[in-house]
């Protein structure tokens, strides 16, 4: 239903995203990670036509094969909410302080599809069931700064759900939640995405959780994709050395903490943070902090190699395992 | 929230008295014979005690300030010394017209103000913004009196579409209404350039809050989001700007009744220099301070209705 | 680091340099006596002797505005200057005094803000009859809330400093410490308010002015040029015109330069704007 075919997003001070692709079909769970600054957000926004302004758009972007690249703000007004809806990290910021929640959920059902007042509130009571919020009717008449965090996350949920669409995005929806809640939160996207048949896409750097709710994954870095494939397979036997990267500074309770000689291990870490987007290398995005660099990684992008029809990777030392 | 309502509202009051000893202290205490300033130096010993009877200066200062605050109270102002009627009589011939154009003057200033400020705002860094920017400025800088001078020469004296001032009272309303344009036009456009740059600057703040991206993501129009989302919440500010300028509108309204001649309190109150009318001066200023401070009383109960956070804090 | 100053300062001392040196140049020379009738030469139009023309009584325009400019000035800065030094003593006694005293202060203080100039004017013409000291006076006292409330507000900050703590600890005098440390730190955020109020004291004298409050006859002022203008308004419309330029370019000359400087003293401010 969502398909991204050389697409990418350019400011004046470099790209926020080269040449992404990606296809997207209804009830698929697709996980995105890295760190911050690799430009999984300015995906997200781009996914809801909603890049910043000045930037510039190249490559298609299609919402039901019909691309929406070079489209206006109205026309994207109809497909937010019906077809695809986002929420986002902060639940205790991205609700309207000056409204009852109930009535944030009911607009966009009242603006988009016409419901009547009560229709509205029904259909936004039975929401509030549906993501768990206990003594929905009461929840409805309050306001945001009467709720948890977890509740408000379970309302921006709700809200992304009022007009039933067809993709979800979630940009970080866990980070600033209380990690207990946070599992039940990812579990409850899993869950609607099941029920609903409704495609999810799960943007974070929490990798325990895109394990927990993904089928497939998309490590990004710099704006790059750089590697695709399966969740379980990925985490396991990566191909691009960001990914490994990655993985490697996860704490792995199965490790010991002191090595053979009885020093403490140290968690790797990949050296250096994610330079500027003008500061960003014009070859593989990774060069200067990559540990198996070759020459021309700084010079020149890394195509996409294919290793399955569902496993693909972009660095230049996989060239030579191309199947 | 009684908590809050208590305190604020004894808070009003307690400023209101101090507000009034501070009337009374400037008009009473400081140097000068109220009755010789009065009837001037060439009065009579005779005329001067009689007038001192009158107006209660034998007594003590403090009995004659509880004395005014008392009948005020009761809306007992004393005589007017040049008109011979109830100061209380003189104010409420000229209450209406200066209500109509404080009350004009504020609305239209509203409607101009926040066109502009939510205006400019959602063409941020465009020409639209700076335009309004550039206006605004310019009306900080133009005297309210001069814009009015300007409004008659266009209006009245070259294209001779409206009166140049004096107002022939409210049977003709039709007549009434065009007196009062060009003094609620000029009252509320000096007015509005302040309130639309807070307008502007409250509103983008606000829009660089995350629930504004939340309801675009929701499919909600560049407009609604604006005017239903953005700006109640812009308004904490704008209605501190508000309360805050009723200052600025009691002195305007006064200004531009005596650029027009228009017979409403403020020029009432220059009435009252001019003939050296002592108690209908101390009533007025009284009055015009009250309603500054009132107005901020209301501003401060304003934010609760506007925001429900403070509900559970106050 | 960009070096450029922002373009409100530029404009806005252009301006102020512009109306401060008129005034200046006027305490020595004018075209004209400023005040020098002329009965027989009313209403002159522009000419090599009189720039602008001259009034119903045959005075000369441009040398009125000069006058008018540094009688503008004058009141402005003795205003801002009266009124601000009040208001900064009484804004570091608060803040050094702490506690109940500076609730009383600051609440006192905000009784000023129940009155607008125009009324403590008009309370004191009643009083002691119309004069430029009186409105004087009435602008200086509006000042005073004002520069209590900036002061007591950045003072407060600077108390909280590491080395102003050390200071106390050393067991110095809390008012020498507000001479010392505190006033020369907190002096960029008064220097800004004060360019700001004087912008807001020369509408302020205008208006008073205009309404027969302040100057009187035969003192020339911008205020006073209008309202006798407007009773000219179809005989002469262009009298009507200059003095309010000459108030809208002092005005705004002044407004910008203290947008401009506190641009460039709190960049943290001017980002948000």
């Amino acid at each position: 239903m969502l398909e991204l075919t050389d697409y990418s997003v350019n400011f004046s001070a470099g790209a926020a995203l080269r040449q992404a692709n990606l296809t997207i079909k209804p009830g698929d769970r697709l996980g995105i990670v890295g760190e911050s600054g690799s430009g999984k957000t300015m995906l997200a926004l781009s996914l809801m036509g909603m890049a910043p302004d000045g930037a510039t758009l190249s490559g298609a972007l299609c919402v039901d094969g019909i691309d929406m690249t070079q489209r206006n703000e109205i026309e994207w007004q109809n497909i937010r909410a019906r077809r695809v809806a986002m929420i986002f990290q902060e639940p205790m910021a991205a609700l309207n302080p000056l409204r009852r929640v109930g009535d944030t959920v009911m607009e966009p059902m009242r603006v988009h599809e016409g419901l009547s007042h009560d229709q509205a509130q029904a259909r936004a009571l039975s929401l509030f069931e549906e993501v768990g919020i206990p003594d929905p009717a009461a929840r409805l008449r309050q306001f945001p700064h009467e709720l948890s965090g977890g509740q408000r996350q379970r309302v921006l949920i709700a809200l992304a759900l009022a007009c039933n669409p067809a993709l979800l995005i979630a940009d970080e929806p866990t980070t600033a939640l209380d990690a207990n809640v946070a599992v039940l939160i990812t579990d409850l996207l899993v869950r609607l995405s099941q029920e609903r048949q409704m495609a999810l896409v799960f943007i974070t750097h929490d990798i325990a959780a895109v394990a927990r709710a993904t089928q497939d994954i998309v490590v990004m870095y710099g704006g790059d994709m750089v590697e695709y494939g399966p969740t379980a397979e990925v985490l396991k036997t990566p191909h691009h050395p960001y990914t490994k990267g990655l993985l490697d500074a996860l704490p792995d309770p199965s490790r010991t903490t002191h090595d053979a000689n009885g020093k403490r291990r140290r968690l790797p870490t990949i050296p250096g943070t994610v330079p500027q987007l003008q500061d960003l290398p014009q070859g593989c995005r990774f060069a200067g902090r990559c540990p198996v660099e070759v020459p021309q990684c700084a010079a020149q992008k890394p195509a996409t190699q294919s290793f399955a029809v569902n496993r693909s990777s972009a660095c230049h030392l996989n060239e030579g395992a191309k199947r | 929230m009684g908590y809050f309502l208590i305190r604020r509202t004894v808070g009003f009051v307690l400023t209101l008295l101090a507000v009034s000893v501070v009337v009374f202290a400037v008009m009473n205490v400081l140097p000068g014979d109220p009755a010789l300033t009065i009837l001037g130096l060439d009065a009579t010993e005779d005329a001067l005690d009689a007038l001192r009877e009158q107006l209660g200066l034998n007594q003590p200062l403090l009995t004659r300030y509880f004395l005014w605050i008392w009948n005020a109270v009761q809306g007992d102002f004393g005589i007017s010394h040049s008109f011979r009627v109830p100061v209380s009589t003189l104010i409420g011939e000229r209450l209406p017209m200066t209500i109509s154009l404080a009350v004009a003057g504020m609305f239209f200033t509203l409607i101009i103000a926040l066109t502009l400020g939510i205006g400019a705002a959602a063409r941020h860094r465009k020409f639209g913004d700076w335009g309004v920017m550039l206006i605004s400025q310019l009306g900080i800088a133009i005297p309210a009196f001069w814009l009015s001078i300007l409004l008659v020469m266009l209006f009245a004296v070259k294209l001779r579409w409206l009166p140049p001032g004096g107002f022939a009272g409210w049977s003709d309303p039709v007549a009434a209404m065009r007196s009062l344009i060009l003094p609620t036009i000029s009252l509320a456009l000096v007015q509005s350039a302040v309130l639309a740059r807070v307008t502007r600057s409250s509103a983008l703040e606000v829009m660089r809050q995350d629930f504004v991206r939340t309801a675009r993501a929701s499919g909600l129009s560049r407009r609604r989001v604006l005017w239903r989302h953005v700006l109640p919440n812009a308004l904490v500010p704008i209605v501190t700007i508000v309360g805050m300028q009723f200052a600025a509108l009691v002195t305007g309204t006064i200004v531009i009744e005596n650029v027009f001649y228009l017979p409403g309190l403020g020029r009432l109150i220059f009435q009252s220099i001019a003939n050296r009318d002592l108690p209908t001066v101390q009533a007025l200023v009284m009055l015009f301070a009250a309603i500054v401070v009132t107005a901020n009383f209301i501003v401060d109960l304003l934010y609760v209705v506007i925001d429900p956070r403070l509900k559970a804090r106050a | 680091m960009n070096r450029r100053l922002p373009t409100n300062l530029v404009i806005g001392a252009v301006l102020v340099a512009l109306v401060v040196g008129v005034a200046a140049l006027s305490l020595v020379w004018t075209p004209h006596d400023p005040t020098l009738m002329n009965i027989r030469g009313k209403f002159a139009d522009p000419s090599e002797a009189h720039w602008l023309g001259t009034d119903q009584l045959g005075r000369d325009v441009v040398s009125q505005l000069m006058a008018a400019a540094r009688n503008s000035m004058t009141v402005a800065l003795v205003a801002v200057l009266l009124g601000g030094s009040i208001g900064v003593a009484l804004g570091l006694f608060a803040s050094a005094v702490g506690g109940w005293v500076e609730d009383g202060v600051m609440r006192l203080a905000d009784l000023g803000f129940a009155f607008p100039a125009l009324l403590f004017a008009i309370m004191l013409a009643a009083v002691f009859g119309p004069s430029l000291s009186n409105a004087v006076l009435a602008i200086a006292f509006i000042n005073i809330p004002i520069f209590a409330r900036v002061t007591r507000g950045s003072a407060n900050q600077i108390w909280t400093l590491d080395y102003v703590s050390a200071s106390r600890a050393a067991g110095m005098n809390k008012f020498v410490i507000s001479r010392d440390h505190i006033l020369p730190n907190i002096a960029a955020a008064i220097i800004v308010q004060a360019t700001i109020e004087f912008a807001v004291a020369i509408l302020a004298e205008a208006a008073l002015s205009y309404l027969g409050l302040g100057a009187q006859p035969p003192a020339s002022s911008w205020g006073r040029m209008l309202s006798e203008a407007q009773t000219l308004m179809y005989l002469a419309p262009q009298l009507a015109i200059y003095p309010g330029l000459c108030i809208i370019t002092a005005v705004l000359g002044f407004g910008l330069l203290g947008d401009g400087l506190r641009d460039i003293s709190d960049p943290r401010l001017s980002r948000q704007r």
